[in-house]
């Protein structure tokens, strides 16, 4: 059964003396508890699909499906997480992380609990009073994490959410990440141009090629590694020969461009 | 030991910085005394025509008087009330319009070579249509120092509500929000500073529209008196009403830039 379905999803960036056609007839779907990644080199188009899944940008032509629905009918909750936290640094990391339900007016003691409770989960606490200037660059991440997690969304879209950490808090996060979707049984998009983190995280991969952005390939991950936390993941034995493949796949598709 | 050692060297460090602010206060205070005690000497030596540039005695004498019968307290009142009245109408306004233009990037577009020309203009040289549309009074005073100050303003703040990082609207819009609500919880408070810092350009322009507009009209007012003491040949008037408008001023400014300081602490 599938929950996220895109369609022959192709989107065009105009300019005014240029246009540019981002993604080319992107067609494929997600599970419901299914962590996909979308894997390629930067330009190919993988925020684009975010982009467009979480109904923040209009495809030009193509569909997408949220639990057989067209996105607009649907109301499943869609969480989105960004390269940066952008954290809103004038509110405090509880105010931050009750941005969602605020924007949908439905603020209650229940849920301020639950933030609580979230940011405890998470690491955090004694932090709900302080401003995001105070915390480090992977705890304000744990916190964007929680604001996204907060509105108890069907689908995550995690756009290159680790990309500007350092390499440790990197790697703990991604076991974090790992275990909470799993917990709650989220089902997620990871767009990366990092592989390990693709495979460590992962059950599937989409890998991408630019110009026009297309689906080259996609990679099951194997069982094995997908049941295992993202960090026991890079040290598994058939760790290697996967990356491998996918590197050989991402190769062959830059050779094609260049 | 090395710790009270350290805490010497930081004593010493403090020590350092009370003597070089000392310094800068005598340095400030030798240029005021010496302004005025030059101004004095070459009025009575007859260097300059004491007649036309007066002296700080005279000025002096003159103020005690005219503070004490209560004239010129009337007239500074005045001036202080246009001028405040001024800058709040032009920065607020500013902002409002500033805002209209977020809201429609379309209207934004259309007024894009008005808001050029009028931001080119100078403001003052409509001072007589101000006064002929609005009557002369206090309101067409405190229209100038409105005026002067709103096009800057809503550049000024319109651009800053441009430059806003989009993400932050990226991260309301997958919660739902409308784009009001992205104005009022990102763009808006987002550029809180920028406001804040038109703030204290904006409270001297004020004054230079309100004294024009008080040379072109008004029957009272600090801006009167230079024009009334020129008219009368009585400079020792043009020069006490410049004094307090630049003791005035200044603390305007310092005021302003004290609620700055407030508003930065308690809104970022």
């Amino acid at each position: 059964m599938s929950f996220l379905t895109l369609e022959h999803v192709t989107h065009h960036y105009f300019s005014k003396d240029d246009f540019k056609k981002a993604l080319d007839d992107i067609s494929f779907s997600v599970k419901e508890g299914e962590f996909v990644s979308l894997l390629g080199p930067s330009g190919c188009g993988k925020s684009t699909i975010l982009s467009i899944v979480s109904g923040i940008m209009n495809q030009t032509s193509g569909r997408v499906l949220l639990d057989n629905k067209p996105m607009i009918e649907s109301e499943l909750a869609i969480g989105y997480m960004l390269q940066q936290d952008y954290l809103f640094p004038w509110k405090t990391i509880l105010d931050n992380v009750l941005l969602g339900p605020t924007i949908q007016d439905n603020v209650n003691e229940e849920l301020k609990e639950k933030a609580l409770e979230l940011l405890r989960e998470v690491g955090l606490q004694n932090v709900e009073k302080q401003y995001p200037s105070s915390l480090s660059g992977g705890m304000r991440q744990r916190v964007a994490l929680v604001r996204t997690l907060i509105t108890d969304p069907k689908i995550l879209l995690l756009d290159e959410p680790f990309s500007a950490l350092d390499y440790q808090t990197k790697l703990k996060l991604e076991d974090l990440v790992y275990k909470l979707l799993h917990a709650y049984h989220k089902t997620a998009i990871l767009v990366t141009h990092d592989i390990g983190e693709a495979i460590a995280m992962s059950d599937r991969i989409i890998v991408m090629s630019a110009n026009p952005g297309r689906i080259s390939k996609t990679f099951e991950v194997p069982l094995e590694l997908r049941n295992e936390m993202p960090f026991l993941v890079r040290k598994h034995p058939k760790y290697q020969s996967i990356f491998d493949k996918v590197w050989e796949e991402l190769n062959k598709s830059e050779t094609q461009t260049v | 030991m090395s710790d009270k050692g350290d805490h010497l060297l930081f004593e010493k460090h403090l020590q350092g910085l009370k003597r070089e602010k000392r310094i800068v206060f005598i340095w400030q205070a030798c240029i005021l005394v010496g302004f005025f005690g030059l101004w004095e000497l070459a009025s009575r030596m007859n260097w300059i025509d004491p007649l036309l540039f007066s002296s700080p005695t005279k000025v002096y004498n003159l103020l005690t008087v005219k503070l004490t019968d209560g004239s010129m307290i009337s007239h500074t009142l005045i001036t202080l009330f246009e001028t405040l009245a001024g800058f709040i109408i032009g920065t607020l306004l500013g902002i409002v319009i500033a805002s209209l233009l977020w809201s429609s990037p379309r209207f934004s577009n259309i007024s894009d070579p008005y808001l050029v020309i009028l931001n080119a203009m100078p403001k003052v040289a409509l001072g007589p249509i101000i006064i002929v549309a609005l009557g002369p009074g206090y309101v067409a005073i405190i229209a100038m120092g409105a005026i002067i100050s709103i096009i800057i303003t809503t550049i000024v703040v319109y651009t800053g509500f441009r430059e806003v990082d989009p993400n932050y609207e990226k991260v309301l819009k997958s919660f739902g929000a409308t784009r009001w609500q992205c104005f009022k919880s990102a763009i808006f408070p987002a550029n809180l500073p920028v406001m804040i810092s038109t703030l204290k350009v904006n409270v001297g322009l004020s004054w230079v529209g309100v004294i024009v507009g008080e040379f072109l009209v008004s029957s009272e007012g600090l801006g009167y008196l230079i024009v009334y003491g020129f008219q009368v040949f009585d400079f020792t008037l043009v020069m006490a009403a410049l004094i307090l408008i630049a003791i005035f001023a200044a603390l305007m400014y310092k005021v302003v830039e004290r609620i700055e300081g407030w508003l930065i602490k308690h809104t970022t």
